[in-house]
């Protein structure tokens, strides 16, 4: 993935649309915040998601996240390779580290997450 | 802005990632907890551990007053020797807990880097008209902590005393590069380490030196995990004003026969008393991890919860997420199943002996 050619939600999830499956993976920001990923737990195939609302966590040595939806739909596909390795998602965030694939609610668009640009000035008042 | 160790510059230019820890500005990690917290159970890591209370105690009467707030017997120490106590309050419970090191000319003590002012004020208050005087040395020296199977053979040469000749809590006052320093062989990690104190104008370089020597720097990340393997209670997490020493298992820290000293009354009562919660270690079945304030409820008791999670991380040596908590009497015997609420779903763990780590013997 390209991540410059993604969508973004402020809480650090990234989001990918082809057709009415989206992809939707964690940012290199904030794998980069975690570190020591031990274990990420995701939904149930077909278990609806809500643009905003958790759909699982992520679990670091030092703390435990929530992961939040960034669009609505149902989930179609999760990535299970992460059971096995879960720092997948710290070494390619982009790629095989990649979360849930969700098929998009009817109607549902990307338009209310961040483009590149505005994610990148986030994380850039963040750091400070 | 916190306070400031003398290494801070030190840390920020090796890439650590700063945190707030006690009031003082600490760095949490350089890379990631993993692999510092591998380092010091294979090889040797560094810490910077100048934010925790360095006191002197100068006078006479620098036994009794820290016979009288120390729980453990400062009686029985031989110069040189470091011994590990808790200052209680008159209810028993736990206001700091510390090392107390016996000089020939006098006494020192460690204390928690949060604690530090109540410690000190706690000193005044209790001294009476004894002959002492207690001085904070804490921001004029720097805390240096290499530990790990490999840290007194990398601080060979490095003081004028030998940490190899020092047995496991002694120290000796020595020197570095000509300057006074203090070497001990202590350490809040479960192995083997050699802790020193230089002036803070020379810890850089300490640190510099020992870095080059092959200690791997380490963060408060990889302190907690270390510590929590070697079950070390963490002020503030299993000690408090209101949790006692009998019941966090330091029942060995405890001399009820040394004499009189502050909570030695209630912690007679308290050892009599059944009802207390206790320390114990539980490992957990699955991934989840159940950290701090997770309650633990067994399922055939309707009201009340029977216990609480105090500290919890993933131990990086098992493999497995390890917690410490304070669960009531009946369960906590070793082997016994309970359920811990983490984040509104029970797991399952069971109560393990501690500590979860044991260094292997040399």
């Amino acid at each position: 993935m390209d991540p410059q050619k993604l969508r973004y939600a402020k809480t650090h999830e990234w989001a990918s649309r082809e057709g009415d499956v989206c992809t939707v993976g964690l940012t290199q920001f904030a794998v980069d915040q975690l570190t020591d990923v031990i274990y990420i737990e995701l939904p149930d195939v077909r278990e609806p998601t809500n643009a905003g609302d958790t759909f699982g966590e992520i679990e670091s040595v030092k703390s435990v996240n929530d992961l939040y939806a960034p669009v609505s739909g149902e989930v179609q596909a999760v990535n299970d390779s992460l059971d096995a390795d879960p720092s997948l998602v710290s070494k390619d965030p982009y790629g095989q580290g990649w979360l849930v694939k969700i098929k998009l609610d009817e109607g549902a668009t990307l338009d209310h997450l961040l483009t590149f640009e505005q994610y990148k000035k986030q994380i850039a008042s963040e750091e400070h | 802005m916190g306070l400031r160790t003398p290494l801070y510059d030190w840390h920020v230019a090796h890439g650590a990632r700063m945190v707030d820890f006690g009031g003082w500005d600490m760095p949490v990690q350089y890379t990631t907890i993993i692999d510092e917290h591998t380092a010091v159970r294979t090889g040797a890591g560094l810490f910077d551990v100048s934010h925790m209370g360095r006191l002197s105690f100068a006078g006479p009467d620098s036994f009794a007053l820290i016979q009288h707030v120390f729980t453990n017997d400062a009686a029985t120490m031989k110069d040189g020797q470091v011994r590990y106590g808790l200052i209680c309050n008159e209810s028993g419970g736990v206001r700091d807990d510390v090392l107390v090191y016996r000089w020939p000319y006098g006494y020192a003590m460690v204390v928690n880097a949060g604690n530090r002012e109540k410690i000190i004020s706690w000193l005044a208050e209790h001294k009476g008209t004894r002959n002492v005087e207690v001085s904070d040395r804490t921001t004029e020296t720097c805390m240096a902590a290499v530990q790990g199977p490999k840290a007194v053979e990398m601080c060979h040469d490095l003081t004028a005393v030998d940490p190899a000749q020092l047995a496991y809590y002694h120290a000796a006052p020595s020197t570095y590069q000509g300057k006074p320093c203090v070497i001990s062989r202590t350490g809040y990690t479960g192995e083997d380490g050699v802790e020193i104190i230089v002036a803070a104008a020379q810890g850089a370089g300490l640190f510099d030196e020992l870095a080059a020597r092959g200690a791997k720097p380490c963060g408060l990340g990889a302190r907690d995990t270390l510590r929590l393997e070697a079950a070390m209670p963490l002020y503030g997490h299993e000690l408090t004003e209101y949790i006692d020493p009998l019941q966090a298992g330091l029942g060995w820290a405890v001399k009820l026969n040394k004499g009189d000293f502050i909570g030695r009354d209630a912690l007679l009562r308290l050892q009599q008393d059944k009802t207390e919660p206790v320390r114990v270690g539980l490992m957990l079945d699955g991934k989840r991890v159940a950290r701090e304030g997770a309650t633990i409820k067994v399922a055939s008791v309707l009201t009340g919860i029977n216990g609480c999670v105090t500290s919890g991380t993933f131990s990086p040596t098992l493999q497995k997420p390890i917690a410490m908590a304070y669960v009531d009497l009946p369960y906590a015997a070793v082997g016994t199943a309970l359920p811990v609420d983490v984040r509104g779903k029970y797991e399952a763990a069971r109560v393990v002996g501690l500590p979860f780590y044991r260094r292997p013997k040399t």
